[in-house]
């Protein structure tokens, strides 16, 4: 677990983490700026559960599904951050033509099943996953996120059992930011460690800390590898935080500043940071750098997705039925 | 009189009820300290304490089906759907449970519990967040719904919903919430199951509810300057349908046109259509007319967006249609 990573498998990390910020960041304004409507749920202070999972698992082979708060996930996989950033746009060149959305990010070649809006929904459909993985007895996992408070939602006990009792190679990961939307997790579950809802139905569990992103991986490479190899489904809960409110619109008044600031110096792009120049697999003037290289990403994605054409309206009536 | 918004004047209904009657709680995702998520309960949870204004987990059929029990036993839920796209998890215990309880318990058991939120597309939410449910709900027998966005019927029909043995659905929308009116104080009471003439008219009977009364208003200002005469029907609950009200304007106008957010198949026009067709067969002038959304998913994109939704233009055209114009 304490296992050193390579110079540039932290270099790599890092940049991965930086671009799934800064694009945040940017999205975060172009919702302000009014260039797209709809909902807008940031993912900021939780990148390292998205690189540290994500590069455990064969990219492109296993496959993975989350919630909303899903603009981070699909470009760690590989998708385009211009398609993705179009499509929030609502343009046809974006990863759903434009009709899905925020909430619906999906890339059937980067084997990321979608975004999904009803919380919890996405929970059996990663069971689904799993069951077809093991019909067809490949030597892959079904890797699904969800939230803290998804995890009081009667799909997500259901999909557990059949996880559990049919030995599919699933990987269930609370993302535990403390919240769902204003309600602390303490209110609205009885226990304090969710990873224990395991427990229910004789599966196996772990906890992450979710902020570390070389502890992040080396646990969940143990995990996937076990679940490769077993077949036999887990829950692990990922400690993390969102810094924003639970989307743009939401100033997070049901926090107080001392706590938001608090779990905000435990950054994990700080914390990598940290990392990196204590063993020296970066200077101090390579992460100006990085930032100049991501600033370049960035631009590049918007500006893609700027310039592109809306959907056509014969659009509207393509893939209701296939 | 006040001049309320939409979601002041559900919270009066709820308060002064909530005062009036011990029995009565709300309960719903962040509708205690977050005071509700497009704040319709503002307020509520400091004046009525944790017991009656109560944050749930997200568990749609959990805590529906806690109040279908806790009506069974005696008192009357308010269950806020965060938006009723979420309560469709939480259908198996609105069609299984709370609608055929009395029924299937000989009369023994009733489930006088308001489920309430609200549904259709808000703005560029896409597919699962901007159902309309009536066509869902409507024909399943043991329930009543209101469909309303007018402020002082939203106090009035609230009331009444809350008062109400039965379970009663309560359909708003959260574009609207913010939409003010003027709106009795106090016992206000708007009787279930009466709609009301929204606009008068001579030419062609307009039939639509919720966010559609507005459209059909603009639409209706539009054709006066043609010297159309548009009389608008807002039966303001779907379940039981105030059939005199429409069938009288029909009558007088001789011509139908349904306007209805949603999807058109199999859908609640067709059902106000039907019973038109069977009761004023003699004072039809032409065939009626439908607009409803186009029959897709909700695209994500604005412009494809505005398509899907029933247009000016399109009800326009029906009108036009029914007219011969
Ligand atoms: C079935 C359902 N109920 C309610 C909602 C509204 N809603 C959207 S996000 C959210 C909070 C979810 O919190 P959590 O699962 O912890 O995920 P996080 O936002 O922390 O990533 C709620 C209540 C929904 N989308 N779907």
């Amino acid at each position: 677990m304490t296992q050193k990573l390579s110079n540039q498998l932290l270099v790599a990390f890092y940049k991965e983490m930086l671009l799934g910020r800064r694009l945040e960041e940017r999205i975060g304004q172009l919702y302000v700026q009014q260039k797209f409507s709809g909902f807008c749920h940031l993912y900021i202070g939780q990148e390292a559960v998205s690189t540290g999972c994500l590069n455990a698992i064969r990219k492109g082979q296993d496959y993975v599904i989350t919630g909303y708060r899903d603009h981070v996930a699909p470009v760690v996989l590989g998708m385009d951050p211009g398609v993705m950033i179009a499509e929030l746009l609502g343009k046809v060149t974006g990863c759903a033509r434009g009709k899905g959305g925020s909430m619906h990010m999906f890339s059937e070649k980067h084997r990321f099943m979608g975004g999904h809006g009803i919380v919890g929904g996405q929970v059996p459909l990663a069971a689904g996953a799993g069951w077809k993985i093991k019909y067809n007895k490949e030597d892959l996992v079904s890797l699904c996120f969800l939230g803290d408070a998804a995890s009081n939602q009667g799909q997500f006990h259901e999909a557990l059992n059949m996880a559990a009792i049919w030995d599919l190679p699933c990987i269930f990961i609370i993302e535990n930011n403390k919240y769902g939307m204003g309600t602390a997790i303490s209110r609205t579950c009885s226990l304090s460690n969710l990873s224990d809802r395991a427990k229910a139905y004789n599966m196996r569990q772990a906890v992450v800390d979710g902020r570390n992103v070389v502890n992040t991986y080396n646990q969940m490479k143990e995990i996937v590898e076990e679940t490769r190899k077993t077949s036999k489904p887990i829950l692990v809960e990922i400690q993390t935080y969102r810094f924003r409110g639970h989307s743009v619109s939401d100033p997070g008044n049901y926090r107080t500043k001392e706590e938001v600031e608090k779990e905000r110096s435990r950054d994990c792009l700080v914390l990598l940071k940290e990392t990196m120049l204590a063993q020296k697999a970066a200077k101090e003037d390579d992460f100006e750098k990085f930032e100049e290289e991501i600033a370049d990403k960035v631009d590049a994605a918007v500006a893609f997705a700027e310039d592109s054409p809306e959907p056509e309206l014969d659009e509207l009536y393509k893939h209701v039925l296939v | 009189m006040a001049i309320l918004t939409l979601r002041e004047a559900l919270n009066q209904a709820m308060s002064e009820e909530m005062e009036r009657d011990p029995s009565v709680f709300l309960m719903g995702e962040e509708v205690a300290e977050y005071d509700g998520a497009y704040k319709v309960s503002k307020g509520m949870l400091a004046k009525f304490g944790p017991m009656r204004v109560v944050d749930s987990p997200i568990s749609e059929a959990g805590f529906a089906g806690l109040g279908v029990g806790a009506a069974m036993c005696g008192l009357r839920p308010i269950i806020e759907m965060m938006t009723w796209n979420f309560a469709i998890q939480a259908f198996d215990q609105i069609i299984n449970h709370a609608a055929k309880m009395l029924y299937m318990s000989g009369g023994q058991y009733k489930v006088p519990m308001v489920i309430r939120g609200p549904h259709g597309a808000a703005h560029m939410l896409s597919a699962q967040h901007s159902q309309c449910v009536d066509h869902m709900l409507v024909n399943c027998p043991g329930l009543k719904i209101i469909s309303t966005i007018d402020p002082a019927d939203a106090k009035g029909l609230m009331k009444s919903a809350i008062r109400d043995d039965n379970t009663v659905l309560f359909l708003e929308s959260e574009m609207l919430y913010g939409r003010s009116g003027e709106v009795p104080d106090g016992e206000h009471i708007v009787p279930i199951g009466v709609g009301v003439v929204k606009r008068p008219g001579s030419d062609v009977t307009l039939v639509a509810w919720n966010k559609m009364v507005l459209l059909a208003q603009d639409v209706a200002t539009e054709l006066e300057k043609e010297g159309i005469s548009v009389e608008i029907i807002d039966p303001r609950t779907l379940m039981p349908l105030d059939e005199e009200i429409i069938f009288n304007s029909v009558r007088k106008t001789n011509r139908l046109v349904v306007l209805e957010e949603g999807w058109g198949v199999a859908s609640f026009g067709c059902h106000i259509v039907d019973r038109v067709v069977k009761e004023c067969f003699d004072d039809l002038d032409a065939p009626p007319e439908r607009v409803t959304n186009l029959f897709v998913p909700m695209p994500y994109n604005e412009r494809l967006e505005h398509e899907v939704m029933p247009t000016a233009e399109r009800t326009i055209a029906a009108i036009k249609a029914v007219l011969y114009k």
